[in-house]
C-alpha cells in the first residue's frame, strides 16, 4: 500500500488527506509540530476574544481521524531526504514516503528591525503565537499598551483582539491609508475611520525604527522613524505579512523560490513531491493572482486538486474567479472578481464608487471602460451572493447588466435595508445613464428554468 | 493560565468590571427579587398592588439599565467578547449556581406550590398573594402559582427581549423577530387567556366557561388540548367555544403545515412560541452551551421523536377514553376514531416512504417503521381485546405519566432550569413534540433553508458554537451545502455571527433545496464535477 505523507495539518494538508481518503485506500500520515488536531487558523482570534474555546475552532471531532484512517504524528520535520524518500522528525525519527505533500504554510515576516526578537515581540500566525499572546498581553494591567506594526488583515485582527480586553493599541501603518495597496481609496478611508471609532491609535505613513529593550531583555518601547517619537509599550505585534515556512527544505534538492516552486499540477522538481497551500509558489502567476496565495480557500482547492493527481487522475490546479472576504472590526468585506487599488490599477479599469451618507457602508464596482465589461466588485457592510457574481464573471456581463440586476446579488439577512436603489441612481448620475433596477427574481437567482414556455 | 477576570456579568467585556451604573442597576434588579423573596417568607405587604408594581418595575428597570450600560457605548455589531471567560456563560461556578437555583424554583413551582403560598380553598399567602391584585384585575380571580410564573415569564421576555434587541441592534431580522416574540408572549400567552377567563359564565358564552387557552399554543405542545374536561368546556360555551375547538384542530392539520411549508418552522419556534421566546431572550446568554457532538445529535433525534410518538399515543388514548360506543348517539365512536387515527398515520407514513424516502437517513427510516408498527399494533389491540382498554395501559396512567415526565420535568425543570448548563434550547431540541412535528414538515417539504454562500467559509466555527439547537452548521457551510435540518428554529444567529457573510436564512424554491453536492465556488468546473462524483 502506498504511503502518503503530508507535512502540515492546516486546511491544505487536511483537505488533501480527506480527498485522498475519499478516493482511495492509501495509507495517509499527517505530520504537524503545531497541534495534535486540525483547527481553523483564521479563527484563532476568536479564542483570545472569548467568542469560542479552542476546541470550537476544530472542525472535526477528535474521533474523526481514526475513523477515516488518517494517522496523525506530532513532530517537527527537520530534513527531507528525497533520494531515500524519507523524512526525519526532530532530526532522528525517520518516516518513509511514497508520495510527499508539503503543506507547511507560512510564518510571520520579520524585516530585520532592531529588537525584533525581544521578549514581548511576536507575530500572530500559529497556535503557539496565540499562547504567547496570553503571556504577553493577558489583560490591560500586564500590557499597558501594545504596538502593532504592519497594516494588513492580521494587524487589524490583532488590534481588534487586544481592544476586546481593553488594551490600548497603537497601530503603525507604513502606507498613508490602511491597506491601500489592495483597496481603492474610498474604501481604505472608510476603514481608517472605523479603526479610529474603535479607539485604536492609528498612525498612518509611519515606520518602525527600532524596538527598545528594558534591562531584562523585554520590550520597553518602540521608536518611530519619521518623528523619532518613543512609544512606551509592553507588547509589539509584528504583522507585516507572511512568508512560506520552508527553511527545513533548504538542502533537500527541492527547488525553492520564496516558496516551494510548483507547476500547475502542484508538482515540485522532485518526483512524487508536491506542495500546496500557502507555501507553494507557482512558476507563473495564474491570471491576475499572485504566485503565492496565502488564502484559506486556495489551500483547500489545492488540497482537492493534489488528491486527484495522487489518486491517478492527474489534473491541473485551476482556481476559478477570484473572490475573498474579511471582517474589519464590525465591517464585513467581500470581493468578487478584480477591483484593484489606485496603485495597481490598469488604464482600462474604471471604478464606480458608492458610499452611504451616514452608515459605514460602501461598494466599488470595477469595469473595463472600453468594453464596459464587469471586472469585479468590493462591498463593505453589504453581503453579496457568491454564485451570482461567479456566474456574471463567467458570462462576462456588462457593468450595465450588473447594475440593473444588483438586487439579485444581495445576500443580506431578511428584512435588512436595501441600498440598491441608491447605488443605481448614483451610478446613473456618475455615468449619465438611465438604468432602472430590476426587481429581485427568485428564478434568476436560483437559475431555474421556466416551467412553462 | 489566562488571567482575565471571571465575572458574573451576562454582558460586557471580560476585563472590564461591571461599571458603577451596572452595579446600581444590579442592586435595583435584585431589590425587586428581594421583595418576592420576602413575600415567600411570608412577610406580609400592606399594599400588595403597590409592592408588586414596585417589584416588577425594579426587576425590569434593573435588567434594562444593565444592558443599556453594556451595549449603548459600543458600536453596533456582534458582541460576544469574553462569553467563554465569564463564569455564568461558560458552565462555570456561577453558571452552576444559576442552574441549581432555577431548577429548585421549578421544582417548587411544579410540585410544592404551597411553599409559594398557594392555599386550596382559602386566601393565598406569600408570593402568590402578592400577585393576587394583578390577577384579580385581569381575570377577576385570585392568583395561582401559574399566574405568578406567567407574570415573571412575561417580565423576563420583555426585559431580556429589550436587551437582545440592543445586543443585535445592527440586525433587523433579530430586532423584528424579538418584537414578535415579545408581543405574542404579552398578548396571547399572558393577557388574552386571563381576559377570556373573565368571560366565564358570561352570556356571550351562554353561561359556559372556556378553558384557559393560549391561542398560539398548538397541539402537541399543549398536549392537554383535547382532554375531556377541555372539550366539555369548549362545548359548553356555545359558538365561541366551538369555534375555538375547531381552531385548535385546524391549527394542527392546516395552519401549521401551510405556514411551515412557506416559512419553515421558525414562524412558530422563534417568532411566536413562548418557550422559544424565553430561550431567545433570557436564554440568549447560554446559546453557546448546546452540545454539538454527533453523539448529542443522535440522542436528540431518538428522544424528540419518541416524545411525538408518546404524545400521539397518549392523546389518542385520552380521546378514546371519553368517546362512546353507541353509533346512534355520537357520530364519532371509539372505533371510528381509532380507524381515523390509523388511516391518517398510514397516509402520512406512506406518502413519506413513497416520495421522500431518499431524503431520510437509514436510522430515521428504521425508527419511523418501528414506531408506525407499534402504533398500529396498539390500535389493533382495541379491536381484539374489546374491554375498553387501548394500548394495554389505562389512558389516565398514560396522561399522568406524560404530564409528569414531559410536561413538568422535561419542559420546565430541565428545559429551563438547565439553561446555564446545557444551553437555552434543551427542551425545544430534545423534548418538544411540536418542534419535532414541524421539524419533520420542515425537513421534508418546506421552502425554508439556510443557504451557504459558495466558497467563502473559513471553517471558523462561530456558526456552530452559537447555534442554540446544537447543529454543526459549519459541517455544511464548509462543504458549500444548503442547510436543511429539522431541528433548525431559524433564529438567524448563525448568519449574524458569521464573519464572512456565508449564511442566509431564506425561503426559496423547493427545486434543488436539498443539495448534497459540494458546490464550492472558486474552483474550476472540471474539478468540481470530479469532487462531486460519489
Amino acid at each position: 500500500m502506498e504511503n502518503i505523507v503530508i507535512i502540515g495539518n492546516g486546511i491544505a494538508g487536511v483537505s488533501a488527506a480527506r480527498h485522498i481518503r475519499k478516493l482511495s485506500d492509501k495509507r495517509i500520515i499527517i505530520i504537524s509540530a503545531e497541534t495534535d488536531y486540525f483547527f481553523s487558523r483564521t479563527a484563532l482570534m476568536y479564542v483570545y476574544m472569548g467568542h469560542m474555546k479552542f476546541e470550537h475552532i476544530q472542525p472535526y471531532e477528535n474521533w474523526f481521524w481514526e475513523k477515516n484512517r488518517i494517522e496523525l504524528v506530532r513532530g517537527y520535520v527537520t530534513h527531507v531526504q528525497t533520494k531515500e524518500k524519507q523524512l526525519l522528525i526532530d532530526g532522528s525519527r525517520a518516516i518513509q514516503y511514497d508520495k510527499l505533500i508539503i503543506a507547511t504554510g507560512s510564518k510571520p515576516n520579520k524585516f530585520g528591525w532592531p529588537g525584533q526578537d525581544l521578549h514581548g515581540v511576536q507575530g500572530l500566525y500559529s497556535k503557539q503565537d496565540l499562547d504567547l499572546l496570553e503571556v504577553n498581553a493577558p489583560n490591560k494591567e500586564t500590557c499597558k499598551r501594545a504596538v502593532i506594526v504592519g497594516g494588513g488583515l492580521i494587524g487589524i485582527e490583532l488590534a481588534e483582539m487586544l481592544r476586546s480586553r481593553d488594551i490600548p493599541v497603537t497601530f503603525l501603518v507604513r502606507e498613508n491609508s490602511f491597506w491601500n495597496g489592495v483597496l481603492p481609496k474610498g474604501e481604505s478611508q472608510l476603514i481608517n475611520e472605523h479603526i479610529e471609532e474603535h479607539h485604536i491609535d492609528l498612525r498612518l505613513a509611519t515606520n518602525l525604527k527600532e524596538i527598545v529593550a528594558d534591562e531584562n531583555g523585554k520590550v520597553k518601547s518602540v521608536i518611530i522613524t519619521e518623528t523619532g517619537e518613543e512609544l512606551p509599550c509592553d507588547m509589539v505585534g509584528l504583522t507585516a505579512g507572511v512568508t512560506p515556512n520552508i527553511d527545513f527544505l533548504k538542502d533537500s534538492g527541492i527547488e525553492l523560490g520564496r516558496g516551494v516552486k510548483v507547476n500547475r499540477f502542484l508538482e515540485t522538481n522532485v518526483a512524487d513531491v508536491y506542495a500546496i497551500g500557502d507555501c507553494a509558489e507557482q512558476h507563473e502567476a495564474i491570471g491576475n493572482r499572485r504566485p503565492i496565495e496565502a488564502v484559506w480557500y486556495t489551500g483547500r482547492m489545492m488540497g482537492e486538486t493534489v488528491a486527484q493527481t495522487i489518486c491517478g487522475n492527474r489534473i491541473e490546479y485551476k482556481p476559478g474567479h477570484w473572490f475573498n472576504s474579511a471582517k474589519f472590526l464590525d465591517i464585513e468585506y467581500q470581493t468578487y472578481g478584480w477591483v484593484f487599488s489606485e496603485r495597481s490599477k490598469k488604464d482600462h479599469e474604471e471604478h464606480f464608487h458608492w458610499r452611504h451618507a451616514t452608515e459605514k457602508l460602501c461598494a466599488t464596482i470595477a469595469f473595463d471602460k472600453n468594453s464596459n465589461q464587469f471586472l469585479g466588485i468590493n462591498t463593505f457592510g453589504i453581503r453579496m451572493r457568491h454564485e451570482i457574481f461567479d456566474r456574471w464573471l463567467t458570462e462576462e456581463r456588462s457593468i450595465d447588466h450588473v447594475i440593473e440586476h444588483l438586487r439579485d446579488a444581495n445576500f443580506d439577512p431578511e428584512f435588512y435595508k436595501n441600498y440598491e436603489h441608491e447605488i443605481v441612481s448614483k451610478f446613473n448620475s456618475d455615468f449619465g445613464k438611465s438604468i432602472k433596477p430590476k426587481k429581485k427574481s427568485v428564478r434568476r437567482i436560483f437559475n431555474l428554468k421556466p416551467q412553462h414556455n | 493560565m489566562s488571567t482575565y477576570d471571571r465575572s458574573m456579568a451576562l454582558a460586557g467585556q471580560p476585563p472590564k468590571e461591571i461599571s458603577r451604573n451596572q452595579k446600581i442597576a444590579t442592586l435595583i434588579g435584585l431589590s425587586g427579587l428581594a421583595i418576592i423573596l420576602l413575600a415567600a417568607f411570608n412577610v406580609s405587604f400592606p399594599n400588595k398592588a403597590l409592592w408588586l408594581s414596585i417589584s416588577m418595575a425594579a426587576i425590569t428597570t434593573g435588567t434594562i439599565w444593565f444592558s443599556w450600560e453594556a451595549y449603548s457605548k459600543k458600536l453596533p455589531g456582534i458582541k460576544n467578547d469574553g462569553v467563554w471567560f465569564k463564569s455564568i456563560s461558560s458552565q462555570g461556578f456561577w453558571g452552576w449556581i444559576a442552574g441549581i437555583a432555577l431548577t429548585a424554583f421549578y421544582i417548587v413551582l411544579y410540585f410544592y406550590p404551597e411553599y409559594l403560598g398557594l392555599v386550596k380553598d382559602g386566601e393565598n399567602k406569600g408570593v402568590i398573594a402578592l400577585f393576587d391584585p394583578l390577577s384579580r384585575m385581569l381575570s377577576g380571580n385570585p392568583a395561582s402559582q401559574w399566574f405568578v410564573y406567567g407574570t415573571l415569564y412575561t417580565v423576563a421576555i420583555l426585559a431580556f427581549g429589550i436587551k437582545f434587541m440592543w445586543k443585535y441592534r445592527h440586525n433587523r431580522y433579530e430586532r423584528i423577530r424579538t418584537m414578535s416574540v415579545m408581543f405574542f408572549q404579552t398578548a396571547f400567552a399572558f393577557i388574552i387567556p386571563e381576559l377570556m377567563a373573565r368571560l366565564n359564565g358570561d352570556k356571550i358564552l351562554n353561561g359556559g366557561s372556556l378553558p384557559y387557552y393560549d391561542l398560539k399554543n398548538v397541539w402537541p405542545l399543549n398536549y392537554y388540548n383535547f382532554e375531556g374536561y377541555r372539550i366539555k368546556s369548549f362545548l359548553s360555551s356555545g359558538d365561541i367555544g366551538f369555534a375555538l375547538l375547531i381552531f385548535g384542530i385546524l391549527s394542527v392539520f392546516v395552519i401549521t403545515p401551510i405556514l411551515t411549508y412557506k416559512y419553515g418552522k421558525r414562524w412558530y419556534c422563534s417568532w411566536v412560541c413562548g418557550c422559544g421566546g424565553l430561550a431567545e431572550t433570557a436564554g440568549d446568554s447560554f446559546r453557546q452551551l448546546s452540545d454539538k457532538t454527533v453523539k448529542a445529535w443522535n440522542i436528540e433525534r431518538w428522544v424528540v421523536h419518541s416524545v411525538v410518538v408518546f404524545v400521539t399515543l397518549m392523546t389518542t388514548a385520552v380521546i378514546y377514553s371519553y368517546l362512546g360506543t353507541d353509533t346512534s348517539k355520537y357520530w364519532l365512536t371509539k372505533s371510528t376514531f381509532l380507524i381515523g387515527v390509523a388511516v391518517l398515520l398510514t397516509v402520512v407514513f406512506t406518502l413519506v416512504m413513497v416520495f421522500k424516502r431518499k431524503e431520510l437517513q437509514k436510522d430515521a427510516q428504521y425508527g419511523a417503521i418501528g414506531y408506525f408498527v407499534i402504533i398500529m399494533a396498539l390500535i389493533g389491540m382495541h379491536f381484539f381485546s374489546g374491554d375498553g382498554n387501548v394500548f394495554l395501559f389505562k389512558s389516565e396512567t398514560l396522561r399522568k405519566s406524560y404530564s409528569f415526565l414531559i410536561g413538568s420535568i422535561f419542559s420546565g425543570v430541565i428545559g429551563t432550569g438547565f439553561y446555564p448548563i446545557l444551553g437555552n434550547r434543551v427542551w425545544c431540541r430534545f423534548g418538544c413534540p411540536m418542534a419535532a412535528m414541524m421539524g419533520f414538515q420542515q425537513r421534508l417539504f418546506s421552502k425554508f433553508r439556510i443557504t451557504t454562500n459558495g466558497g467563502q467559509c473559513i471553517s471558523c466555527g462561530n456558526c456552530s458554537t452559537y447555534c442554540e439547537m446544537g447543529i454543526d452548521v459549519r459541517a455544511y457551510a464548509q462543504k458549500g451545502e444548503n442547510i436543511v435540518r429539522s431541528s433548525c428554529v431559524g433564529c438567524g444567529i448563525c448568519s449574524a455571527v458569521c464573519p464572512r457573510g456565508v449564511l442566509k436564512l431564506e425561503n426559496g424554491p423547493l427545486q434543488g433545496r436539498i443539495d448534497s453536492n459540494q458546490v464550492l465556488l472558486g474552483n474550476d468546473v472540471d474539478l468540481m464535477t470530479l469532487v462531486n462524483k460519489k
